[in-house]
């Protein structure tokens, strides 16, 4: 889509804006520094504002309008159906074409538009990370030593030693198979909460679906777009495309908000201009899942038997909720683990302050609205947290140690494949050893 | 080179944090939730801390004789914070704190950027309720709602903020700060200084400090719905429940344009061939509720309407979504909502409706009319396009035609959005030139060199 197409896109649903300021009660950043511009309608009126040439693409309108999570808050309560994150999304790229990209960020796009070297890039990254990164406790939490382009007061999970798709096979196959699913990993997943992802496979080949793990596939994109560089998401999106369709599945299954909402809705509308790719994109579009939704509302899962004795909580992901509408499916998954005691945490749905890239960029703010999401958090006493998203985990990970807590958090796959896994201890030599067979089918 | 002097001694006194002035600052703060107003731009815009701070702004901009702006969430309805004259926009929210809650004299102690909706939660914990309800409560807050005296859904059994305001603190325009009021039920020393300020839009003073009065939250409420073939069953039906000493907390009125904009909306299987809905809402004790309620149903059903009560919070929800829908239904209509706040006695609702549709049809304009039918205050609300020119000019005829006729059925321009600049041109209607002499001498009383607020309710 040309910056011109954006441009009128933009004005349609600027127009639709009555300027009520329903969106303050909701912004996550607004409730922390109360700014007009902060919040949803002050940007809009900007956007008019550079619309009809009244105001210009500044440095301090970039820095205004880096100020979003795209948490959808302000969307969902909207009166008047405005989706102020488009508007902001559009303003930036539009930005992006007028001004430019910043250095730091042009370099780290590049190398994304070239898979092998950002794999390459990756791997190299595992490996020497230790340089720069020490370890703060004994679930590997770790701190930057020395500015890497972290805050230093910031706390991360570091890269795995090795990628998830360099250790599953391409395919896992089951007998008698129920359906077979491409499996979206996303990079949260691939490269660092590599357990989940094979979490998801486990989960899936449990009951009885077979796997894809496409060895191509690639970053979702969406850090790009969120930072305005819709030419390099549009040659990801083609890509990831590419790569996928070469697969027959029913369905493609991500466990990621981000990654989710860019097959369903951003490649779409990315490429909803180029004739080669739109079609395509909205097939897969239509078929593209959280986990827990293709288990809940597609193939139907099997409850576990085995017991779990848990406490557990469930933050729901900006994009998983308001981006795909999927809150209920995962709940209705944890709920059905024996022993497991979920206690709903207050506003659940209420952004993490992750939002990704935001939290390089706006430590100080995204760390404001974490504390109050893990003070929701431990209000409810979990002995452990579930979330669908990797970008959420890791906040809210640094969110609990930064609050002297240990509490786990994990992907809601990770605590159903521990049921299905207590079942097999329970009785092994009856059950199969899915996995095993797998690979050995794979490897024959 | 007076501004950038001003800029800098604000720059002094608050620090640079506190003080904004890009063009894109600026423009954050030109503009409020009121539609078809003019757009003015702030030469600076500042977010004061402490009263102290809020007493320093006002001396420096006394010294530089340039007007002050204060602003809350900038919700209001009437362009009450547009900074029609340029200078300083005072953004108050982040004077936050309540202070203290008083649950022996029932009494909350307040800064004035809290919102309405977060005093309720802290208030709500003690079994304590502060009532006023403006559509916005979750986003505006306590010292622009004392400004604006607004209103809502309860104001017919509980009243109005002006009801609730007991004690403040104000800086004037000197830049001096004066208590008025206090804790005391009775209190008559002097003029009536709390009422004065409340209303008064900030053209008089500077709220820094807010003591408003907490009642008991009602134990138990029943919630109905009744749907009539007629407006004047409907209206039979308001003045027969009032007539029956029943006083609902809420008494909500939706006309048939707004009930088949909701049902094309929402799709909650609403009679989009009634004339109007009522909600009907009793709260208090047991008891009292039941019997109430059993009244309201009597008199709706004698006048031909149709009753739904509801069962539980969850029904009750499901009868409100209807009339919360109200607003935003419309606004999906069109890209610009006109929604005015023309109020006539209790008594004269059906006629007013009447008189609205009449307009509506001349005009050839959309207009859902809902509202607080209990106490009069009716919402016609137009639903247009600002860039529409030939439009808008219909618009504000029938805007005139609206206000002309609230103002002719004893009624008054505005029950609770407040005069602002979207209705300063009517008042003369509803007070007389001697009226409107005597609002201008209060304001040059209070504020000599027209420095707050300028350009709103009068202009001197």
């Amino acid at each position: 889509m040309s910056e011109q197409t954006l441009m009128k896109e933009l004005e349609a649903e600027i127009a639709k804006c009555m300027k009520c300021g329903n969106c303050q009660a909701v912004c996550p950043i607004y409730k922390e520094d109360m700014a007009e511009w902060s919040v949803a309608r002050g940007k809009i009126k900007l956007a008019r504002d550079l619309l009809t040439g009244k105001l210009e693409y500044t440095d301090r309108m970039e820095q205004i309008f880096s100020l979003c999570l795209t948490c959808q808050a302000c969307a969902e309560n909207c009166p008047c159906g405005v989706r102020p994150d488009k508007i902001i999304l559009a303003t930036r790229a539009v930005m992006v074409a007028k001004k430019g990209l910043p250095a730091v960020k042009r370099a780290a796009f590049n190398l994304l538009e070239h898979p092998g070297s950002f794999r390459w890039g990756m791997r190299v990254g595992s490996k020497l990370q230790g340089v720069g990164l020490r370890k703060v406790n004994d679930s590997g939490l770790v701190k930057p030593r020395f500015p890497i382009g972290l805050d230093m007061r910031r706390v991360v999970r570091p890269l795995a030693a090795k990628s998830l798709l360099s250790q599953v096979p391409e395919v896992t196959t089951v007998d008698n198979p129920r359906g077979r699913v491409v499996f979206f990993t996303g990079c949260m997943l691939n490269y660092i909460y590599t357990d989940a992802g094979q979490a998801v496979i486990d989960v899936l080949a449990a009951n009885n679906i077979e796997v894809v793990t496409p060895k191509a596939q690639h970053c979702c994109g969406i850090p790009v777009i969120m930072n305005g560089d819709m030419e390099t998401a549009r040659k990801i999106a083609r890509y990831n495309i590419d790569v996928l369709s070469g697969y027959e599945c029913d369905a493609v299954v991500t466990h990621c908000g981000t990654g989710i909402d860019a097959w369903v809705h951003h490649y779409p509308e990315l490429l909803a201009d180029d004739a080669a790719y739109a079609e395509q994109a909205r097939v897969l579009s239509a078929k593209a899942y959280d986990l827990s939704q293709y288990l809940v509302d597609v193939a139907g899962f099997r409850p576990p038997k085995k017991a779990v004795d848990t406490t557990v909580t469930y933050h729901d992901p900006c994009h998983m909720v308001r981006g795909v509408g999927v809150s209920a499916q995962p709940r209705e998954i944890i709920r059905s683990i024996p022993g497991v005691v979920f206690q709903e945490m207050k506003k659940p749905d209420r952004c993490c302050g992750s939002a990704g890239s935001f939290s390089l960029t706006h430590y100080n703010l995204s760390s404001k609205i974490r504390d109050r999401k893990i003070r929701d958090i431990l209000s409810v006493g979990p002995d452990r947290v579930l979330t669908s998203c990797g970008a959420c985990r890791m906040q809210i990970e640094e969110g609990l140690y930064q609050a002297g807590d240990n509490v786990p958090v994990q992907h809601v796959a990770e605590l159903l494949a521990s049921a299905y896994e207590k079942e097999e201890t329970a009785d092994k030599g009856n059950q199969r050893d899915y996995q095993q067979t797998a690979t050995e089918r794979v490897a024959g | 080179m007076k501004v950038e002097k001003l800029i800098q001694e604000l720059r002094q006194e608050l620090g640079s944090e506190a003080v904004k002035t890009e063009q894109e600052d600026l423009a954050s703060y030109a503009f409020d939730a009121t539609p078809d107003m003019p757009v003015a731009y702030p030469d600076v815009v500042v977010f004061p801390e402490n009263s102290a701070h809020v007493e320093a702004i006002v001396a420096i901009a006394n010294r530089y004789q340039v007007p002050v702006y204060t602003r809350g969430s900038g919700t209001n309805l009437s362009g009450g914070t547009i900074p029609l004259k340029n200078g300083i926009v005072m953004v108050m929210l982040k004077m936050n704190k309540i202070l203290e809650i008083d649950t022996e004299n029932l009494t909350a102690t307040c800064e004035p950027g809290v919102i309405i909706a977060d005093l309720n939660a802290a208030v709500g914990e003690y079994g304590l309720m502060y009532p006023p309800d403006p559509g916005s409560v979750d986003t505006a807050t306590m010292g622009g709602s004392v400004a604006e005296c607004s209103g809502g859904l309860r104001g017919l059994k509980y009243g109005v903020t002006k009801h609730y305001i007991m004690g403040l603190d104000v800086i004037l325009a000197n830049g001096k700060k004066m208590s008025c009021g206090g804790k005391t039920v009775k209190n008559v020393s002097g003029y009536d200084m709390v009422k004065l300020f409340v209303g008064a839009e900030g053209t008089l003073g500077v709220v820094t400090r807010i003591i408003c009065k907490l009642i008991p939250t009602p134990e138990a409420r029943k919630t109905a719905t009744a749907t009539f073939p007629s407006i004047d069953g409907a209206a039979k039906a308001v003045a027969g429940i009032i007539k029956s000493k029943v006083i609902p907390a809420t008494l909500e009125i939706m006309d048939k344009v707004t009930i088949q904009t909701v049902e094309n909306y929402l799709h909650l299987g609403l009679p989009t061939e009634s004339e109007a809905i009522l909600v009907i809402e009793v709260d208090g004790l047991p008891e009292v509720v039941e019997k109430e309620a059993e009244a309201v149903v009597k008199v709706c059903e004698a006048n031909g309407g149709d009753v739904i009560i509801a069962a539980d919070d969850k029904e009750r929800d499901g009868l409100l979504a209807a009339r919360r829908a109200a607003l935003p239904a419309l606004a999906q209509l069109s890209p610009t909502t006109v929604l005015e706040d023309a109020t006539v006695p209790r008594n004269k609702v059906p006629e007013m409706i009447h008189a609205i549709r009449t307009i509506a049809d001349k005009y050839g304009l959309t207009v859902g009319t809902f509202g607080h039918a209990g106490d009069g205050n009716l919402h016609p609300t137009i639903v247009t396009d600002e860039t529409n020119t030939e439009e808008m000019s219909r618009v504000h005829k029938a805007v005139d035609a609206i206000f002309e006729a609230a103002v002719r059925m004893g009624g008054t321009l505005s029950g609770e959005h407040g005069i602002g600049i979207a209705k300063q041109k009517y008042l003369t209607q509803e007070f007389g030139e001697a009226g409107v002499e005597a609002l201008k001498a209060v304001k040059r009383a209070l504020d000599p060199n027209n420095m707050l607020n300028p350009g709103k309710i009068v202009t001197i």
